[in-house]
This record gives C-alpha cells, structure tokens and sequence, in this order.
C-alpha cells in the first residue's frame, strides 16, 4: 500500500515509449500542454518581431512580403495550433475525468490518436514556414488565395488535419461527459469547467466539419481551378467566406468558452464561496455555442451582403452579450464577501474579468453596422480580437496552469514570482493593445509593415509594452518549469488552493496512474463553501 | 472497480459494465455521424447556392448523367444496408454463418457499387465532362448553357468524397468479416458490427440524397 501511494503518473510506468504510446489521459494532456507552449513561444516570437517592425514607420527590419508572412503565421499558429487545442487537450485532458471520477476519457485511443493528428498537422505548418511560408492572411479569403503563389496548400492541408483532432477530442469530451460520471454525480452537480468543455466539445464537433471541407475545396480550387470560388469561373469568392466564418465564427467561442470554464473554477476555490448562479453559468455556456452559430455574417458587413442580411445579424450578435454579461455578473458575485485571496491564479482571473469585460464592450462597437464599416480592417478590430483572445483565453489559460499546476505536477511554483509576472502581463497587455483602439479609430489599417507619420506615436508605445508583455508570459512560463527542479515535491495530499472537486479531494498530487485508488464516493458539490470546510493544505 | 475475473475480456478497464461501454460506443457514434453530416453539409451548400444561381445549366447538364447506372448504383447500395442489418440481427440471434455471409453479400454489394461507379467516371473522363478548369465537353445538348463546369467539378467532389466513404466502410467491412470468422464477434459483443452498420447506414443514406439531386432533377 505505502508503496502505491508513492506511484503517480507522472513516474510510473517509465521510459519514452510509455509516454508516446500512452493512453493515459493525463500523460496525452500534458504532450498537448508542452507542444501547446512551444507553439505559443513560436507565435509569440512571430508577434515580438511584428511589432519590432512597427516600432518606426519605415520599413526598418523585414520586407513587406516577409511581413504578410509573419502575420499569416502569427495568426495561424497561435489560433490552430495553441489557442484551440491547448485548452481542451491540455488542461481538458487532464481534469475532465479527474472532474468526472472516471478512470480514463470515454475513447482512449482515439485520444492518443488524436494528439498524433495534431502532431502531423503541425507538421504541415512546419513544413509551409521552412519552404517559404504564406502571406494571405489567417482567413485565406479567396480570390487572393486561389492565386497567391506562396504556400497555401500545406498550410490548408495542415488546418484541415488538425480539424480532425479538434473533432475527435470534442466526440470523446461528449461521450466522456455523458457517460463516464460516477454514480450521484448529476448535470448540475459537475464543475462548471466540465459545462465549458461540453459546450465547447458541441461546436467542435458541428463547426469543425465545415472548416475541413472548405479547406478541401480550397485546396481544389487551386490544384484543379473547380471554379467555386473563383469568379472567373462563375464562382463566387463571397461563398468561402460565409463557410469560412461559419466554422471561424463559433470556432471563436471553442477558444472562449474553455477560459469561462477556468474562470469558473478558480473565482469560486480562492474567493472561499460558493458559485452565484450555478445554473445561469452552465446554461450560459450552452447558449453561446448556440447563439455563436447565428451571427458568422457579421464579419462581412463589408462584403457586399444585403442590409436585410446585415440588420439580421447585427441584431442577433446583440444576443452573444447577454449569456456573457450573465456570466461576469455571476463570477463578480460570486467574489462579493467572499474571502478573496490575491493568489496567482485568481490574480490571473480578476485580469480576465477586467480585459475580457473591455473586448466584449468594443465587440458592441463592431456589431453596429454603421461603426464596423468605419473600424472593418483596422486596428480596433485587431485590439477587439487580442483583448478577447489573448486578454481572454490566454489569461485564464495561464490563470489555469497556475491554479492546476501543483495538481498535475506535484510542485509549487515561486508564488511572488508569478504574481510580478501576472502584474506585467496586465500591464503589458494594456500597453500593447489599448494603443490600437485609438490607432484603430483614427483609421490605421491592419496587415501593413510600414504607416503615416501621424501613428507612429502610439505604435512606438505599442510596441514599447509588447517587449513587457512578452518577457513577463516568459517569465512565469519559466517560474513554472523551474519548480520542476529536483527536491521540490509537494507532499501528495497537497490541496494548495482547497479546492472542493474530486481532483482535488479524492486523489493525490500528481494523480495516481489510474487517477483514483478506488472509485470516489461523492460527498458535497462542487462549490459547497457554505456547508463544508475544505482547508487549503500546503506541505512540502 | 475491481478487475475481478468474471468480467469478459473485451470489457475495457476504464468501464464499469459492458452496458456502460456499449452505450459510450452508441453514443461517440452518433456524434461522428452528426459531424459526416456537417461535412456533406457543407457541400449541399454549395450545390444549392449554385443551383439557384444557374437553374437552367443544372437542369440541362443533369441529362449528361446515366440515370440508369445511377438508379442500378442506388438500388445496390440500398440492398448492401438491407445485408448489414441482416448480419447485425443474424449475430444477435447466434447465428455466425449467416451473419458472416450477409457481410460478405455487403462487401460485394460495396465493390458492386465502386464498379459502376467506375465505369461512369471513366465516361465522363473520355468525353471531357470534367471539374473546373479541364472541363472540356461541347456536345450540342450543353453548348448553350453557362459554366457546366461547375455542376461537374460539385458532382465529382460529392460523389468522390461519397465513393471515398464506400471505399472505408469496405476496409471496416472487410475487418468485421475477419473479426467474425475468427468468433471476436459473437452474440455477446458485436458492438463493433453495430457501429460500423450505422456509419453503412449513413453512406447509403447519403446517397439517397445525392442520387436525386444530381440525376433526377
């Protein structure tokens, strides 16, 4: 017995091939977690190197060619290979049937098969940036991609193949969910993170498919001239964009909704309280992935789409914010009298709910046809998209590893460190993006390397933070990694934070191989601060 | 929890009971399916955005497919989804042999379909009726109408990527055949058999729907 408890994943069973052949879910979360980050420092570098450029209008550093390359790239990394799958495969894998109590996801291999398929389409990328790279931006609007000579084949091809590893993960997330609970363990008694991967897992699984496919028919419109898309062919480039956005749309809240999952879970563990409006968060979450299917036209106020149209999804865009408004609502009271401590993860998510609150608000701006006509293009939108994407995503991703950390790696981190590093990040991050609202009003278009005179100000301040912003996500990726180091084990019974769920109360730090020595017995819900006390414990 | 001897071998460890896995199997499934939806879907789309746009040349290049062969090719797809039903029920009620040879009728009936399939295609590949670009067929009954290639390129994306879908379900079929002689399959656990039904099911299905479409109106 005593040597069993000494087992946990992380050490047992040992050498490579039982990391690369494993079908233990938390093995294939953490394989997803690393190559998650070093895509993220990739994409980071692309970001770093962009705003080097913008610094002083001139062309001062790269060619115009090589800045279209690295903002298509930017963007198709960080959104394909980082943001989608890093929360669902990464910090998902892990907790779901931690969350769940169950011995391992629904499906597997399917898993395993699926990391590999993420792996091959990274690959592709990989392969489109060594041979040149791409320079239509993340969106491959045609006509300019059917006829761009860059590498847009590889680069489709590698979308479409991590399209199936998005669908394969969010199939065996549902099934996993529907099936695997332990017993006593009802809907509304799940954590909140288990209603944001569902959500999640449903448009994974509805709007992915219809990505792949326009992929396909990108991919043929080049290679054949099928002429679709093509106007001189009798097509219609107008039609790749409603596919697009179809998928691209609701792909949007596959990257949101995983980060109100995280939100969910730390605001209630470190305010010591009780969720507000258990059943308005989880039903929220189901209706924004419903909403997100409704409004994808409001991308394309500028495409020559009918006013009916545009009036009809303007309106229904209007809708996105009231499951989100409920949902900011709930989480601030859920904080109010609660014992708020200002530890690393919930520093992270008070930064979510301030910045993810200003991208919703200047989302209303770009849902207004009038105003989007005017912003369409220009550095509002860019602000809009990094203050919910990076403000958003990235911030509870990073507020999730620091919340979860100690659970899956059996260490602690430098606390002061992380919460400096989490300082910086805010401040970076407003530094960097904040400037772009008022470049994005005063008319700078986005994607150009070089710009006026009369911009230079606020895109040298711009650029000034983003160096901030960038060595402070470094930092604390690098506090987390050096609490690896030898001699640093937390004792396996470690509950830092006093979380309430089975992760945190039924198995030890990091889990046992099997997740749990015997199957738990549920005895509270997950967020029962008002009749059970769960104190935090912190041994070394 | 207990990995007790009484639990049959194809019972995987993370599961409870057998029903617990059975309906988790039934369940992913069905997900799979709702996403080969999507992904016709979207093609659907097109066929119909494209439809609207020219009316006349979809109705005019229609009458260069062989609404025979096509009928044929639905009339055999529909019997093989008959045999994969019947090998599922057959298996259920202990009957190996039976089960084993309605997978086999299903297999040839898939090959059947690929063969037609084929001899249309080279058809059309010999007259030029083509996708996009190498579209090259002015036969009289066509030279009035605009961008036929574009109701080719539509009927040979849909259709290759519905032979595509006939063409695994023959490689899964072929899997269930082996695992069936072997006695993997039995009364006891046929999961595999039902699902794979499901997905035939589907690809019948779909043709269903594309037969009309393309041949008849």
């Amino acid at each position: 017995m005593a040597e069993n408890q000494k087992q946990n994943y992380l050490t047992h069973p040992k050498g490579i091939m039982s990391w690369l052949l494993t079908l233990d879910h938390k093995r294939i979360g953490l394989m997803y977690l690393f190559g998650g980050i070093a895509f993220f420092f990739l994409g980071g570098v692309l970001a770093l190197g962009m705003r080097l450029e913008l610094a002083a209008p001139g062309n001062d550093f790269v060619s115009n060619d090589t800045y279209n390359n690295m903002y298509t790239l930017h963007g198709a990394i960080m959104i394909f290979l980082f943001i989608i799958p890093a929360i669902p495969g990464a910090l998902g894998n892990i907790l779901l049937p931690l969350m769940l109590g169950a011995k391992d996801v629904a499906f597997p291999r399917l898993n395993l098969a699926s990391f590999y398929i993420y792996t091959v389409g990274a690959l592709f990328v990989m392969y489109t940036i060594i041979s040149g790279g791409v320079d239509t931006g993340w969106t491959f609007y045609t006509p300019y991609s059917t006829t761009s000579t860059s590498n847009v084949i590889p680069m489709t091809m590698g979308i479409f193949v991590i399209g199936f590893s998005s669908i394969l993960t969010g199939l065996n997330f549902i099934a996993t969910i529907h099936k695997m609970r332990i017993p006593g363990l009802t809907w509304y008694k799940l954590p909140l993170f288990v209603w944001a991967l569902y959500g999640t897992s449903l448009v994974q699984i509805t709007a992915t498919p219809v990505i792949a496919i326009t992929m396909v028919l990108l991919i043929l419109e080049r290679l054949l001239g099928i002429g679709i898309f093509d106007p001189a062919l009798g097509g219609d480039p107008v039609l790749y964009q409603h596919f697009f956005w179809f998928y691209s749309h609701p792909a949007v809240y596959i990257m949101i909704l995983p980060a109100f999952g995280i939100i969910s879970e730390i605001i209630p563990v470190h305010s010591r309280k009780k969720v507000w409006g258990y059943k308005f968060i989880a039903f929220s979450t189901l209706s924004i992935a419903f909403i997100g299917f409704l409004v994808w036209g409001h991308h394309m106020f500028t495409s020559g789409q009918s006013v009916f149209s545009q009036i009809v999804f303007s309106f229904i865009t209007y809708f996105v914010g009231i499951p989100t408004g409920v949902k900011i609502f709930s989480w601030m009271l859920t904080m109010y009298k609660g014992q708020v401590s200002f530890t690393p993860p919930m520093l992270y998510a008070l930064s979510f709910l301030f910045l993810f609150t200003i991208g919703g608000l200047t989302g209303i701006f770009l849902g207004a046809v009038a105003l989007d006509i005017h912003l369409h293009d220009t550095y509002f939108v860019v602000a809009h998209f990094h203050y919910v994407m990076q403000g958003g995503t990235i911030i509870a991703f990073l507020g999730g590893l620091h919340h979860w950390w100690p659970k899956s790696m059996g260490t602690m981190y430098n606390q002061t460190v992380a919460n400096i590093c989490c300082l910086g990040v805010f401040l970076g991050f407003n530094g960097t993006f904040f400037p772009q609202f008022l470049l994005g009003l005063r008319g700078m278009p986005r994607r150009y390397a070089t710009y006026d005179q009369q911009y230079a100000e606020l895109h040298n301040y711009s650029s000034f933070w983003s160096g901030i912003l960038g060595l402070s996500i470094f930092i604390s990726i690098m506090n987390l990694l050096w609490s690896l180091r030898k001699n640093n084990k937390l004792d396996p019974g470690t509950n830092p934070w006093g979380g309430m769920t089975l992760e945190w109360t039924h198995t030890t730090s990091p889990p046992h191989p099997h997740n749990f020595e015997e199957e738990p017995v549920l005895e509270h819900g997950p967020y029962d601060y008002d009749k059970v006390i769960v104190e935090p414990t912190f041994k070394k | 929890m207990s990995h007790d001897n009484s639990s049959p071998k194809f019972l995987q460890h993370h599961f409870h009971d057998v029903e617990q896995q059975y309906e988790t199997a039934k369940l992913g499934m069905w997900a799979f399916i709702l996403t080969e939806v999507l992904t016709f879907g979207g093609l659907f789309v097109a066929y119909v955005v494209y439809r609207s746009w020219y009316p006349e040349m979809f109705v005019g290049a229609n009458l260069l497919l062989d609404v025979n062969k096509g009928l044929l090719n639905t009339i055999v797809l529909i019997t093989s989804s008959l045999t994969m039903v019947l090998a599922v029920w057959a298996i259920q009620k202990k009957n190996q042999k039976l089960s084993l040879f309605m997978l086999i009728a299903t297999f040839l009936f898939a090959f059947m379909f690929l063969g037609i399939k084929y001899l249309e295609y080279s058809h059309k590949f010999e007259v030029g009726q083509l996708p996009g670009e190498y579209y090259s067929y002015m036969g009289p009954e066509i030279a009035h109408l605009n961008n036929p290639h574009i109701f080719f390129s539509i009927y040979f994306i849909m259709t290759g990527l519905h032979g595509l879908h006939v063409a695994i379900g023959m490689g899964l079929i072929a899997w269930l055949i082996y695992a069936t002689a072997k006695g993997n399959l039995n009364s006891e656990y046929y999961t595999p058999m039902e699902m794979i039904g499901i997905f035939w099911h589907l690809v019948d299905l779909i043709w269903i729907y594309l037969f009309p479409l393309f041949y008849l109106i």
